[in-house]
C-alpha cells in the first residue's frame, strides 16, 4: 500500500496501463513536457516518448476527432481536455462520433477512448474552470460517465475506463486533486464501471453523492449521527451513466428516504434521474419525497459567490433533517 | 525596422489534362493502361446510372433522402482509383460513386438510404469509414487514422472527402493543422461543387482558391479540373505517392459542379440559374471521358446495359430483405448492454409480444415481472 493523492493515483493508473498495453496513448494540450496543468500526466512523455504522449496543438475538436480516428484503427487514446468548461468545443465529436460509432457501423468499429476532464468548483477559479456539467454526457446513449471520489477510486476507475471497449467520459474533481492521501494497493486494480459503493452504512436515509460531493455527504452523515443519532447510508455513485439503479433501490428499500447531492444545477440534472429511478424501483418503500441538494439554476456565478451556490455540509444536513421529519 | 517580404512566396497550380472536347494534353497524361481507362469509365458510368436510379427510388418512396452525385463522378473515381484496398477511405455523404468503387455493395448502400443502419456497416476487412453527415467532422478522423498508421509503422494512406462548404468549418482547419504538424499520410480531397445547398462559393470564402488554404498549414495544395478524370487521377496519384513515401499530407481541390439537387429534399431552382447548370452540363465529366475513349476506340459495347443489370439485381436483393427487426436496436449501443438498457429491451419485447397477431389471435400474456415489496396487484 502506498499513500497517494488523487493526482499521483491517476498518474499511476496511466503509467500502469501504458506499460500493460502499447496501444494506449495520451493526447492533449500540455500533457507531455509540462505533464498537464495539474501534473496528472507528469513524466509519462519522458518514459514513453513524444509519439505516445502527444503535446497536441490547441484545438479540442481535433484532439477528440483525431483520437476517434486513432480508436478506429484500434488504438486506445486517453485524451485530456484541460478543463471541462472547454469541452463544448469538442462536444460535437463526443456526441456525433464517440458515442455513435459502434451503432453507426453496427459493431464494425468501436471507440475505446477515455476523455479525462477536471471539473467542479472549490479552487477559486475563473469562468469555465469551475463548472459541473456531467449531465450532458450522462444523457448521451453510447457514452459512459464516471466520476471518482478519491485517490483509490480514481486509480481503479481510470484503469477500468482505459480497458473499457466503449467511450468513457472521466471527470476529475479539482477540489480532490490534492485534498487527501489514501491507501492505494500496490497491485494494479480496476474497479467495475457501472457499480456504486456504499461509503457508509446506515438505515435512516439514503444520501447519494459523487465526486467532490462525497466528502460533503460523509461530513453531513457524521454530524447527523452525532447530533441526531440518525444512521445515514451514504452511496458513492462513482458511475453516473450507466446508473447503478439496483444499489439505489436496494438502499432505499431499507431506509425509506433519500436525498441526492450534486454540484451540477438542479433542473434536468443527475438528481432527477436518480429520484425517478428510486420512484420506479422503491416507490412503496418511500416515506418522504426525495430531496435534491444541488447548485442553483444559474450560469457561473464567480468564486466570490461559489460557496452560496455549491452544496455544503449545512445545506445537506438541513435537507436530511427535513426529509427525516417529513 | 525593415518591412520585408518573407520567403517562400506561394503559388497554386491548376491541372487539367482533357479539355471539354475530350482532347488530351499528352505531356500531362498520367500513365494508365487501357484496362485502367476502361475501369475508370465503367466506375463513373455505374456511379451516374446508380444515382439516376436512386433518385427514382426516392421519388417512389422506396429509399429516403440522399445526396445525389451527378456531375462529380470524375472527382470521386479519379481520386479513389489511386487507393489500394489496404488504404483507408473517409467519405462525407456525397461519395456514392467512390464508395461503390471501393467495394460497398449497392444493395447495402440502398439499405443505408432506406434508414437501416445495417447498410452503414463496412465489411470486416474493408478499410472504409461509414458515411459521416455533420459537415467536416470526419476530417479529424482521417488525420487520427493516419497518425495510427504511422504509429504502427503500417504502409497505408488515408483519403478524406468533403465539399466546398466544409472548408468554412473549424474541423477542416483543425484537421489540416494537425495533419501538417504531425506530418501524417493523409490526402484531403475537396469536391468543390460550387454550391453548399443554396450558398455559392463566393459567399463561402473570399479566397481565390480552396487549394491555397493548404499553404497556411504548410502543406502542398493543388487545384484540378474536377470534371477531368485524368487530371484528378494524376493529382491524386502524386499526393498518394507522396503520403506513402512519408512526405506528408496534400490538399486537392477538385473544381466540379453539382448538376443535380443538394439532396432529394432540395429544389435548386430557388437559388441558381438554369443557364449556369446548362453551362456546366457542357463540361459533363462522363461525356468528356466517353469522347476521349471513343477516339481511342476503348468504349466497350453493351456496357450501359451491363451496368443497369448490375443495379437492377442489387435493387432486387435490397427489396427482398426482411423488415428491420426493432429489437436489434439495443445491440450496438454498448459492447455489453447495461442493465437499464436490457430492461428497456425487455419492455419492447413484451410490447412486440403483446401486439395482436395478424390473424386476430391474442398471443399469451407475458409472464409478470417479480413484484416489488408491497406492490399492489389491484387498482385502489
Amino acid at each position: 500500500m502506498a499513500k497517494l493523492n488523487m493526482v499521483k493515483a491517476l498518474n499511476l493508473a496511466l503509467l500502469e496501463e501504458m506499460e500493460r498495453d502499447n496501444d494506449v496513448l495520451v493526447l492533449g494540450e500540455d500533457v507531455g513536457v509540462d505533464g498537464g496543468v495539474f501534473r496528472v500526466t507528469d513524466d509519462l512523455q519522458r518514459k514513453f516518448g513524444s509519439q505516445r504522449v502527444i503535446d497536441s496543438p490547441l484545438a479540442e475538436a481535433a484532439i477528440i476527432g483525431t483520437a476517434v480516428g486513432m480508436a478506429l484503427y484500434g488504438l486506445k487514446p486517453v485524451c485530456e481536455i484541460q478543463f471541462s468548461g472547454f469541452a463544448f468545443q469538442c462536444f460535437h465529436q463526443i456526441e456525433n462520433h464517440c458515442a455513435r460509432y459502434r451503432m453507426r457501423s453496427q459493431g464494425r468499429f468501436h471507440i475505446p477512448i477515455v476523455i479525462r476532464m477536471p471539473y467542479g468548483g472549490g479552487v477559486r477559479a475563473l469562468e469555465h474552470h469551475s463548472e459541473s456539467e456531467e449531465q450532458f454526457y450522462a444523457h448521451i446513449p453510447g457514452l459512459k460517465m464516471v466520476i471518482p471520489s478519491g485517490p483509490r477510486t480514481a486509480r481503479g476507475l481510470l484503469a477500468a475506463a482505459i480497458r473499457d471497449p466503449d467511450p468513457v467520459i472521466f471527470f476529475e474533481a479539482k477540489a480532490l486533486y490534492h485534498a487527501a492521501k489514501e491507501d492505494v494497493p500496490d497491485e494494479s486494480e480496476a474497479l467495475p464501471i457501472g457499480r456504486a459503493q456504499i461509503a457508509r452504512e446506515g438505515d435512516a436515509l439514503t444520501l447519494v453523492a459523487y465526486g467532490a460531493m462525497l466528502r460533503v455527504a460523509l461530513e453531513a452523515a457524521d454530524i447527523l449521527q452525532s447530533e441526531d443519532g440518525a444512521r445515514v447510508e451514504v452511496i458513492d455513485l462513482l458511475t453516473i451513466s450507466p446508473l447503478d439503479r439496483d444499489a439505489l433501490v436496494t438502499s432505499v428499500k431499507k431506509t425509506g428516504r433519500a436525498v441526492v447531492v450534486h454540484e451540477a444545477p438542479r433542473s434536468f440534472g443527475p438528481g432527477a434521474e436518480i429520484a425517478a429511478s428510486i420512484m420506479d424501483g422503491a416507490f412503496l418503500s418511500l416515506e418522504a419525497p426525495i430531496r435534491r441538494v444541488t447548485a442553483h439554476d444559474v450560469p457561473f456565478v464567480g468564486f466570490a459567490r461559489e460557496k452560496a451556490n455549491v452544496p455544503d455540509v449545512p445545506r445537506v444536513v438541513a435537507a436530511v433533517r427535513e426529509t427525516l421529519a417529513f | 525596422m525593415p518591412r520585408i517580404t518573407l520567403e517562400p512566396r506561394f503559388q497554386v497550380e491548376y491541372l487539367s489534362v482533357l479539355d471539354s472536347d475530350g482532347n488530351l494534353d499528352t505531356a500531362l497524361e498520367p500513365k494508365l493502361s487501357e484496362n485502367d481507362l476502361k475501369a475508370l469509365y465503367r466506375a463513373m458510368l455505374l456511379g451516374r446510372r446508380l444515382d439516376e436510379r436512386m433518385v427514382r427510388l426516392q421519388r417512389q418512396g422506396r429509399v429516403g433522402t440522399f445526396a445525389p452525385i451527378k456531375g462529380q463522378e470524375a472527382s470521386q473515381i479519379g481520386s479513389a482509383f489511386t487507393l489500394r484496398p489496404s488504404d483507408w477511405m473517409v467519405p462525407s455523404f456525397r461519395e456514392t460513386a467512390a464508395m461503390v468503387w471501393r467495394g460497398w455493395p449497392i444493395d447495402k448502400l440502398l439499405h443505408f438510404f432506406a434508414g437501416r443502419l445495417e447498410g452503414g456497416q463496412p465489411a470486416p476487412d474493408q478499410h472504409d469509414l461509414p458515411i459521416t453527415i455533420p459537415v467536416a467532422t470526419q476530417l479529424p478522423h482521417a488525420v487520427g487514422l493516419a497518425y495510427a498508421v504511422q504509429y504502427r509503422g503500417d504502409d497505408a494512406v488515408v483519403m478524406a472527402y468533403f465539399g466546398d462548404g466544409a472548408t468554412s468549418e473549424g474541423d477542416f482547419h483543425e484537421a489540416m493543422n494537425f495533419a501538417g504538424v504531425w506530418h501524417v499520410p493523409v490526402v484531403f480531397v475537396c469536391q468543390n461543387n460550387q454550391w453548399a445547398i443554396s450558398v455559392p462559393l463566393k459567399k463561402q470564402t473570399h479566397s481565390r482558391t480552396i487549394a491555397q488554404k493548404a499553404l497556411a498549414y504548410g502543406l502542398p495544395g493543388l487545384q484540378v479540373d474536377g470534371n477531368d478524370v485524368l487530371a484528378v487521377y494524376a493529382a491524386a496519384r502524386e499526393a498518394v505517392d507522396r503520403a506513402r513515401a512519408g512526405d506528408g499530407p496534400t490538399l486537392i481541390e477538385c473544381v466540379t459542379y453539382r448538376l443535380g439537387v443538394h439532396t432529394t429534399a432540395d429544389d435548386p431552382t430557388k437559388y441558381r440559374a438554369e443557364e449556369e447548370v446548362r453551362m456546366w452540363e457542357q463540361k459533363d465529366p462522363l461525356t468528356r471521358f466517353r469522347i476521349h475513349l471513343e477516339k481511342r476506340d476503348l468504349l466497350e459495347a453493351g456496357l450501359e446495359q451491363r451496368v443497369d443489370d448490375e443495379i437492377a439485381q442489387a435493387v432486387r436483393r435490397f427489396e427482398a430483405a426482411p423488415p428491420a427487426d426493432p429489437l436489434t436496436m439495443f445491440e450496438h449501443a454498448y459492447a455489453t448492454p447495461p442493465p437499464g438498457l436490457l430492461a428497456q429491451r425487455d419492455e419492447m419485447a413484451a410490447r412486440e409480444h403483446a401486439a395482436p397477431a395478424l390473424d386476430g389471435q391474442q398471443p399469451p400474456a407475458p409472464v409478470d415481472a417479480t413484484p416489488m415489496r408491497g406492490q399492489r396487484r389491484t387498482r385502489r
